[in-house]
C-alpha cells in the first residue's frame, strides 16, 4: 500500500490520524489554517468580554467573568499546542494573526456595548460555538479531537452562564429586558454567520468532509443551532430579530430568512466594527510581555548552568 | 528555541490509585514554570492530584511507519492470551 493508501484507509475506518503518521501535504494545511483559527478565535474572544471584568455588575458576575475569560485563554492554549504538532511553530501561528494572513471567527469584530451583551455571548456565541465543537470531537486528527473533547467540557458552564445573565435581565423590569432584547438583536445574525457561507457557496467544505475533518456541514450545524435556541429564546419572551423565522412541521425545524453575506464577507475582510482594534490590542499585549518571555528565558537558562554545576 | 519556551509534554493523575495520563502540553521557560502553567492550564476543575511535566525534545518515540515491524514479535504468540486455552467443561472461576 502507498502512503496515501494507507492514509485513505485510515480515514475510510475511522482510525484517527496522529502528528508522526504521513498525511497528504493538503491535509495538513487544511488542518493548520483551521485549527490556528480556531486557536486565534478563542485567544481574540477575550478581548470583547474583557471590557466587561471592571464593569461587571456584581463580585459574582466579576469572578464568572475572569474564570470565563481564563477558560477562552486555555481553549486558545489547548488549540495551539495541537496546531503545533503539525510542524509549524506557536511563533508562526500568532505572526500570521497578527499580520492578518490567518483569519479568526468575525462574531469577535463585533463590540460588546452593554452588560447584556455578556449574556449574548455566553449564550449565543458560546452556543454556537459548541454545536460546531461537539461535532469536531470526532474529527479525524487526533490532537485536534482531543482538544475539542476537553473543550467541550468545559464550554457549558459559558454557555448557561450567558442564558442566565439574559434570563436575569429577561424577569427584570422593562428597561433590563430591553437591554436582553437589543443584545439578542445584535448578536442573532452574526451568531449564525458563525457556521460560515451555505454548503453550496463553501470552497473549502468538500475535501473537509472527505477527510473527515469535518463531520457535518455549516448549514446543517447552522441548522441543528437554530432549532435549538428559538426555544430558549421564547421561553423568555424575547423575539428573535428574524421575521421569516417559523417553524417547520413537515421539515421538523425552523425555516429561517435570508442571511446578509455582504455584511458577513466585509468582517471578514477586516471591515467590521472592531477588526483593527482587537488586532493592535493583541500585538501591544504581545510586545508588553516580551521583557518577561526574555526574563524568563534567562531565569530558566541560568537555572540550568546552576542544577549543572552542583 | 524561540522566544515561546520550550514545549512540555503534561501527565496528570487524576486521582490516588490511577496511572498517570497524558494530557497535552505546553510553552514553558524551566520546569518550575511548566508545572505551574500544567497547573493552570489543565487542572482549573480539580481534574488531577498530582501532575508530571516532561521536555517534549527528551521524549524518544517509535515510529508509526515502522509500526508493523516494531510491533510483530507479539503477533504470532497467541498462547500468551488467556483465550487461548481450552478449559475442562464445569470448570468454574477460572
Amino acid at each position: 500500500m502507498t502512503d496515501l493508501e494507507k492514509f485513505n484507509d485510515k480515514i475510510a475506518n475511522n482510525i484517527k490520524i496522529e502528528p508522526k503518521d504521513w498525511m497528504p501535504d493538503d491535509y495538513r494545511k487544511h488542518l493548520q489554517r483551521q485549527m490556528s483559527q480556531h486557536a486565534h478565535s478563542e485567544i481574540i474572544g477575550m478581548q470583547p468580554e474583557g471590557n466587561w471584568v471592571l464593569r461587571a455588575p456584581t463580585m459574582r458576575a466579576k469572578v464568572i467573568l475572569l474564570a470565563k475569560i481564563q477558560d477562552e485563554a486555555g481553549h486558545g492554549l489547548y488549540l495551539y499546542s495541537a496546531a503545533e504538532t503539525l510542524g509549524k511553530s506557536r511563533d508562526t501561528y500568532i505572526e500570521e494573526l497578527q499580520t492578518g494572513k490567518a483569519k479568526y471567527s468575525s462574531i469577535f469584530n463585533y463590540p460588546t456595548l452593554s452588560w447584556a451583551d455578556m449574556g449574548a455571548v455566553g449564550w449565543l456565541v458560546d452556543g454556537a460555538a459548541i454545536v460546531n465543537q461537539v461535532s469536531l470531537q470526532r474529527t479525524s486528527y487526533g490532537p485536534y479531537a482531543r482538544s475539542m473533547v476537553r473543550i467541550c467540557k468545559e464550554e457549558s458552564f459559558h454557555q448557561r452562564q450567558g442564558y442566565e445573565i439574559i434570563a436575569t435581565l429577561a424577569k427584570g423590569t422593562p428597561k433590563q429586558k430591553e437591554m436582553a432584547q437589543d443584545a439578542l438583536n445584535r448578536f442573532w445574525w452574526p451568531s449564525i454567520m458563525m457556521f460560515g457561507p451555505h454548503d453550496a457557496d463553501s470552497y473549502r467544505s468538500s475535501n473537509a468532509m472527505e477527510w473527515k475533518i469535518k463531520l457535518e456541514s455549516n448549514d446543517a450545524l447552522r441548522q441543528s443551532f437554530i432549532d435549538k435556541t428559538v426555544p430558549q429564546a421564547e421561553l423568555l419572551g424575547l423575539t428573535i430579530p428574524d421575521p421569516d423565522l417559523k417553524w417547520n412541521e413537515e421539515r421538523g425545524s425552523y425555516d429561517f430568512g435570508e442571511i446578509n453575506w455582504e455584511e458577513f464577507w466585509n468582517v471578514v475582510k477586516g471591515n467590521g466594527p472592531c477588526n483593527k482594534q482587537r488586532i493592535k490590542h493583541h500585538v501591544k499585549a504581545h510586545e508588553n510581555g516580551k521583557w518577561v518571555r526574555e526574563a524568563a528565558n534567562a531565569y530558566a537558562k541560568k537555572q540550568k548552568e546552576i542544577k549543572k554545576a552542583s | 528555541m524561540d522566544n515561546q519556551g520550550e514545549i512540555w509534554e503534561v501527565f496528570i493523575q487524576s486521582k490516588p490509585g490511577l496511572a498517570h495520563k497524558h494530557v497535552g502540553n505546553l510553552h514553558a521557560m524551566g520546569e518550575e514554570m511548566a508545572l505551574q502553567n500544567a497547573r493552570d492550564l489543565y487542572t482549573r476543575r480539580k481534574e488531577g492530584t498530582c501532575i508530571w511535566v516532561v521536555r517534549h525534545a527528551d521524549i524518544f518515540s517509535s515510529n508509526p511507519e515502522d509500526s508493523g515491524s516494531f510491533f510483530d514479535p507479539s503477533d504470532d504468540k497467541i498462547y500468551r492470551q488467556a483465550t487461548h486455552y481450552v478449559m475442562p467443561e464445569g470448570a468454574k472461576h477460572i
